[in-house]
Parts: structure tokens; sequence; C-alpha cells
């Protein structure tokens, strides 16, 4: 048994929220410039040029990229060897808590969705936590803002639907969300399992490095071809039209019912903020 | 670009075209959710607003804290289609313009022709470069709101993208 103090895991989670708010991810910094390169339009190459300067900006100034510095949900998978020295979600919060001080971070969450009354936290956040072999554990702190949350979908089609119509329902929801999520965006989806499994894997799906595909290669067509749907869309950054409406897809899969097909879509923003650290 | 300065007056509006980049300089109030929520509560009970609309213009934001002695955080736009039930209302009692991101309803569209207003959209997810734009930042109404609280803005050279009018 390998012990892990609760203090540690605190100044992780702190640590984590500061580089994922401030810091934009390299993959979706290079995706980013490659957009803009390929983009011919003066417009949608001048947004796609300011969003670029936007991440530089936050980063030399430790600002954070976007002013929704969104729900704190923390991904802990913890090595079956450790023991934790204190109490994990308590450790967990207080680095939230510290982060969203220090940073001088917006507090977004209210403590009754119909009441709404905010907290002054940013807490609670959301914690997964999976249990898994060995000494480690691993902690990913993702931050989700609400303009791309909010035209987020799933839908429950029929075992032997076509692909088709999976890739008519994600291009459709991509097209209603409009500009309102801040594109180019990295869609996640998740097909399988049960309803909020298929959820989860949507989530999960954008921790992929944006660019690289899946390995089964029925599902590597699969992104590719909703790809390039999506940017045939053309709305663009900021939704004043262009090439870029989507910088990737990334799907994952699990078994399901014989009666079932659960597909949910994850919209993720030009500024998909996570880090992760394993202790 | 072409410089605009706030308050806009309905001669300049007219003039805008769609799709047109400016740079707005001048007084901008921030409201969002909440905010709208009250203000339009207080004009249904026939009351008088905590500040004046009439030829503003409201920018959809929720500021992060300034740190030191910086005038605000991050400050990019937040989803303008949340706030189109309460938009309509607001436009009657004399607001002129809204800065913010994303498609607008249809019934809202109409009613910003109707009363000669303009909607802009900005940038995104560029709450820091845009916060570089805003030259001071002091709370006017609903300080209780915190970051959802009503600011008067001083902004220079705001670049924006005329949306509706």
């Amino acid at each position: 048994m390998r012990t892990v103090k609760d203090i540690l895991i605190t100044k992780t989670v702190k640590g984590l929220c500061l580089k994922a708010n401030i810091e934009l991810r390299k993959d979706i910094l290079l995706a980013l410039r490659q957009a803009r390169k390929r983009e011919f339009a003066s417009t949608p190459k001048y947004v796609l040029g300011i969003i670029i300067e936007n991440a530089y900006l936050a980063k030399k100034k430790r600002l954070p990229i976007c002013q929704d510095t969104g729900m704190v949900v923390v991904y802990l998978r913890l090595g079956q060897e450790v023991r934790i020295k204190g109490d994990i979600k308590k450790a967990v919060e207080k680095g939230v808590t510290q982060a969203y001080k220090q940073g001088f971070f917006r507090k977004s969450i209210v403590s009754d969705p119909l009441k709404r009354k905010n907290t002054g936290t940013n807490l609670p956040s959301i914690i997964h936590t999976d249990i898994v072999p060995g000494n480690k554990l691993d902690i990913r702190v993702v931050i989700k803002g609400f303009g791309c949350e909010n035209a987020s979908r799933t839908k429950m089609f029929r075992p032997f639907d076509s692909t088709d119509l999976i890739e008519d329902f994600i291009a459709g929801t991509i097209k209603e969300a409009g500009s309102k999520t801040c594109p180019p965006v990295y869609i996640g989806i998740g097909i399988g399992g049960t309803l909020d499994k298929a959820v989860g894997l949507s989530k999960e799906a954008v921790l992929r490095p944006v660019g690289r595909h899946s390995r089964l290669p029925h599902i590597a067509r699969l992104e590719r071809s909703i790809l390039k749907k999506v940017n045939r869309l053309e709305i663009g950054p900021m939704g004043i039209g262009g090439k870029a409406t989507a910088m990737g897809v990334s799907i994952l899969t699990y078994p399901t019912h014989i009666a079932g097909l659960p597909v949910a879509v994850n919209i993720s923003c030009h500024a998909t903020r996570d880090a992760r650290r394993v202790i | 670009m072409r410089k605009i300065d706030l308050p806009l007056d309905k001669k300049i509006i007219k003039s805008l075209k769609i799709g047109e980049w400016v740079l707005l300089s001048g007084r901008l109030l921030t409201a969002r959710d909440a905010a709208h929520k009250r203000l339009v509560d207080v004009l249904k009970n026939g009351k008088k607003l905590p500040i004046s609309i009439k030829g503003e213009a409201i920018y959809y934001t929720g500021p992060t804290p300034a740190r030191g002695k910086e005038v605000i955080g991050a400050c990019g736009p937040t989803t303008s289609a949340r706030m189109d039930p309460f938009t309509p209302a607001l436009l009657r009692h004399g607001l002129i313009a809204m800065i913010g991101k994303g498609e607008r309803a249809k019934e809202v569209a109409v009613s910003i022709k109707k009363y000669g207003a303009v909607y802009f959209v900005t940038i995104g997810g560029a709450g820091a470069y845009l916060s570089e734009r805003v030259n001071s930042s002091a709370v006017v109404a609903y300080s209780d709101l915190e970051t959802e609280a009503i600011r008067e803005l001083i902004v220079e050279d705001f670049p924006a993208i005329v949306a509706i009018k």
C-alpha cells in the first residue's frame, strides 16, 4: 500500500484548475493555428487570429482564457493499492476553492437549480471516481463552460438505424446551435451503453488530443465523415461563415443492449480546457 | 474598421451595414441572465428601473473579478439567446443596442428592427483579449449579483460586427 496525503491532492487539484483555466491545451492551440492556415477568407482568418492571440495573452498575463471559468469536473482514477490519508472529496474541493480564489476566476455555480443562488465559491464540482489497478492517483480537471454545454444533446436511436441518421442528428445539433457554442468546436460523441454511459463517453471523448482518430476503423471513418459534414455547414468562427466550424470529432463507444443505440453529442468550445497529473 | 461612439444615436444606427466590423468606444452597461430577470420584473410591476436604459447599449457578459489595480478580469460575451425572453421589454423602454454572441430569436430580430435598435456580436471566448479594451468598470446596480451585477464599462475600440438592425 502507498499512502497519498489529502494535502497533496489539494495542491495538485489547485494547480490543475489554475493551469486549465489559463493555459490553452497545446493540441487545441495547434488545431486553431491549422484552421487559421486553411482559411482563405479574411474575416474568419482575422477572428481565428484573435482567438489565438487571446490564448497567448491569457498565458502571459495569467488571466483566464474565457470569463466562463466553468463548472469543474474532476476525474479521479484511484489505484487500488493507494491509501488516502484524509477525506479525498474534501481535498479535491479545497483545491478547487483555493484555485478559484487565487486565480480570480468567476464563481458560476448556483446551489439550487431552481432557486438559483450563487454559492460564491464555484463549488460544488462534479467528481467521478474510478478504481483501477496500481498505486497511483490520476487526476484530471475539466473546466466546462455553459455556452457550449447548453447545446449538447442525446438521442436514443433504434438498434438498426443507419449511421447516416446518426450523422444527420449530430450535424443537425451543430447547425441548431449556430455560433452560440463558440466555434470552431471539438465534438465529443458517445455511442452505446445506457443513456448516462453514452453521455459520459461523449464527455471523455474530448479529452483525446484533437486530430487523433479512433483505433476502430469503422469509427475513425465515421469521425472523418461527421467532421466533413459539420464543416460543410460553414458556420465558422463567431458564426460569420468559414471553413472551421469544428476542429475535430472524437467518438468513444461501449457495448449496449439489443434494443438500443444511445448517442450523445457533447459540444466543446474553442477554449476546450483540461489538465492532468498523475501522483 | 469604422470607429463608433457610444451612446449611439439612431442616425448612426441607420448608417450601419449588416456584417460590418466596428470599433465601439464609450459607455456600455453589462447585464446577463439574473439582471435581465430583475429588470423585466421591475418593469412588469410598473416600478422604476435602478438605472436608465434609454439610449444605452447592454453588453452580455459576466466578467471574472479584477486583480489588484486591474480594471476588470476576462470579459468575453455570453450567449445572447438566453436574454431573448427579456429583450423586447427592454427595447420598448429605450434600450438601443446589445452586444453578445450567437443568433437571436425571430421575434427579437423583429423587435430590434421595430425600435431602430442594433445587435452586435463580438468574439466569444476571447475574454482575455477583450479585457484590454475596457478602460473602467463600476457596479451601478444589483451588486449582490456579483459577476451578474450591472456594471458601467467605458470601452475603447471594442471590436464587434453588426448582426441585426
